[in-house]
């Protein structure tokens, strides 16, 4: 495997695009590095002894297991971009945590759309048993990329395997991206989703499902900021299907003019299965739209699932308390929009929370 | 330092105050008492500039400036502060975050905060988001903590005390003390402010210089706080009334 310095040409502007989704160009701080340009994979760098990560078509020559992996979490005619994914001329990444392997630096694995067109991608992630794997997934586009990605993401956390996922999406207004992500997390396994969204897109549509086995755990925290004509419908869904199994969902969204459907669904199958889903909206400007379908569905009786949700605009008595106390109606605002923005995410190493800290802090500003 | 001219104050078009009429000068404490829904409260509201609270008739003047349209933030850098009865929690913004305005208005310096939150006990809350899961008597800490640091001249009290065990009490006695100069001689005193209190347990820890009755919304009665505290425990609101009527 190719290890060593990442070797980028990329122009400054680009290098602070893929920066504002969290990707690292500094090896000490990551663990491995995979970076996709359009169709063409451009990076591949392991400096982390254990982590595999590797093109996905590289991956399917070198290990005759993997084509057993494509298509088990997610259904290859979902829809049409999963059939249009299911085709010859997709890439993508493969990243693979060996059992018992413990990986707390992150690994980056950054997909960038830079000319028209569209990018095809299908993803395989292995958290081997035992392992604990951190991933950063940056996807940007170049500011003046026409064009759609469909990524495709199969994920499979291993018996008492942990796997963090962190995704930033950086956009324009005239991408289309549509990922189609499956999650399956075998006993005792915690899969940790983060989606972060703050700048403007066309248009982002997805709806990742784990299906958690006994004992399993996953929580998915989502960020999301609509600027106007930004279209946004994203959700997360559990499926707890095993014994004891548990889920949270929580979203924070914000909608300065753009569209906004919030979406969450945690299905309860088995006993002893815990679920709770909060999605909490703020409308910024007069012409936004928030739609929050949060939705709980038993079916068994022993299982316990709630939620709370709740769209709205700033609390006017917030504004005046902060007020009174020295700040201007503009820095009580700004301090109150950080402060719904920043959820506290449990589990994820500190390089982490520090990107999306940095992201939502310089983010928190601009809305104002 | 504070003139309140006829004042008259509406929350959504009722009106709760009507021809209120104060002079407070530099030095002086005001003790403010009156029934539930007498408007205490919403006075208090109305002098630092709460939107909520829609002045329709009088002015409020401010060390010689006519305050009455200014926004909350001015007043409170032109050195007014207060510790409101039920602060609103604000999830996400930490207690820290908050007091280093406060600092800054007061002039303090950033250490300074930390060594205020411990006299006050809130140094474990520094960093929790502003009355998030704060118990009663932590609220009203971390209200008079804000004051501290503001260091304002003119301190507006919404029942400090109330929901306050015994133990803390003193406490926030001593901070309260020191924040209204009432451990300074009489003629050393340059701040001034207002107390309301319900059951005027406060008052044993801060004197107050005299001592006014809100009733449904008016000016009902002015005198030695004392003498009013013990007509309203001995008569009630009622009767003090009646008997401060008669001595008028």
């Amino acid at each position: 495997m190719p290890e060593g310095d990442i070797n980028l040409n990329f122009e400054s502007d680009e290098v602070e695009r893929l920066k504002e989704v969290g990707i690292e160009f500094d090896p000490k701080r990551r663990a491995a590095t995979f970076l996709q340009e359009d169709q063409s994979v451009k990076t591949v760098a392991s400096f982390y002894r254990g982590v595999e990560i590797m093109s996905i078509r590289e991956a399917l020559k070198k290990y005759d297991w993997l084509k057993d992996y494509f298509w088990k979490a997610l259904r290859r005619d979902q829809d049409d971009f999963t059939k249009e994914v299911d085709s010859e001329d997709f890439n993508g990444y493969f990243i693979r945590a060996p059992p018992n392997s413990k990986v707390e630096i992150p690994v980056e694995a950054c997909l960038y759309l830079k000319k028209a067109g569209k990018q095809k991608v299908h993803n395989v992630i292995i958290a081997e048993e035992n392992s604990e794997l951190n991933i950063i997934s940056g996807c940007a586009s170049h500011r003046s990329a026409i064009g759609m990605h469909i990524g495709v993401s199969e994920i499979f956390v291993k018996k008492n395997a942990k796997l963090s996922f962190t995704m930033i999406h950086n956009w324009n207004y005239d991408v289309e991206v549509r990922p189609r992500t499956g999650i399956i997390v075998e006993d005792g396994g915690t899969y940790i989703s983060n989606y972060i969204l703050l700048n403007p897109v066309k248009y982002v549509q997805m709806y990742p499902t784990a299906y958690l086995n006994r004992d399993a755990k996953a929580v998915f925290s989502s960020v999301i900021v609509a600027l106007e004509g930004s279209e946004v419908d994203v959700g997360s869904r559990a499926v707890l299907k095993g014994e004891n199994s548990s889920a949270e969902i929580v979203s924070r969204t914000i909608s300065k003019g753009g569209k906004i459907i919030s979406r969450g669904h945690i299905v309860g199958e088995a006993p002893g299965v815990k679920g709770h889903l909060e999605c909490r909206g703020l409308m910024l400007s007069e012409n936004g739209f928030i739609l929050a379908i949060p939705e709980l569905e038993a079916r068994h009786p022993n299982v316990e699932l709630s939620h709370e949700a709740a769209v709205g605009k700033i609390a006017e008595d917030e504004i005046f308390y902060l007020m009174a106390r020295g700040l201007s109606r503009d820095e009580a605002t700004s301090a109150i929009v950080r402060g719904f923005m920043e959820i506290e995410i449990k589990g994820l190493p500190e390089v982490l929370k520090m990107a999306i800290d940095q992201a939502i802090q310089s983010m928190g500003e601009k809305l104002l | 330092m504070l003139r309140v001219v006829n004042l008259g104050v509406e929350i959504g078009g009722r009106r709760i105050l009507e021809n209120v009429n104060l002079y407070i000068r530099e030095g002086e404490t005001l003790a403010l008492f009156g029934p539930n829904g007498s408007g205490k409260t919403t006075l208090l509201n109305a002098l630092i500039g709460n939107p909520s609270y829609k002045i329709v008739s009088g002015r409020v003047i401010f060390k010689k400036k006519d305050i009455t349209s200014l926004p909350p933030d001015e007043r409170a850098k032109m050195g007014m502060g207060i510790s409101f009865q039920t602060p609103p929690k604000i999830s996400g913004v930490k207690l820290i975050d908050v007091l280093k305005y406060c600092a800054k208005i007061g002039g303090y310096r950033e250490e300074d905060i930390f060594e205020m939150a411990k006299r006050l006990k809130l140094e474990d809350h520094l960093y929790r988001a502003v009355n998030v899961g704060f118990s009663g008597g932590e609220v009203k800490r971390s209200e008079i903590l804000q004051l501290m640091l503001m260091n304002p001249d003119f301190v507006m009290l919404d029942e400090p005390d109330s929901g306050v065990d015994l133990e803390n009490i003193v406490l926030l006695g001593e901070a309260m003390k020191e924040l209204l100069e009432r451990n300074k001689k009489k003629d050393e005193r340059k701040k001034a402010g207002i107390i309301i209190t319900h059951q005027g347990y406060i008052l044993d820890y801060v004197d107050a210089d005299y001592g006014v009755v809100l009733y449904r919304g008016k000016v009902a009665c002015m005198g030695d706080p004392a003498d009013i505290l013990r007509q309203i425990r001995k008569y009630g609101y009622e009767g003090c009334m009646e008997k401060c009527l008669k001595e008028i």
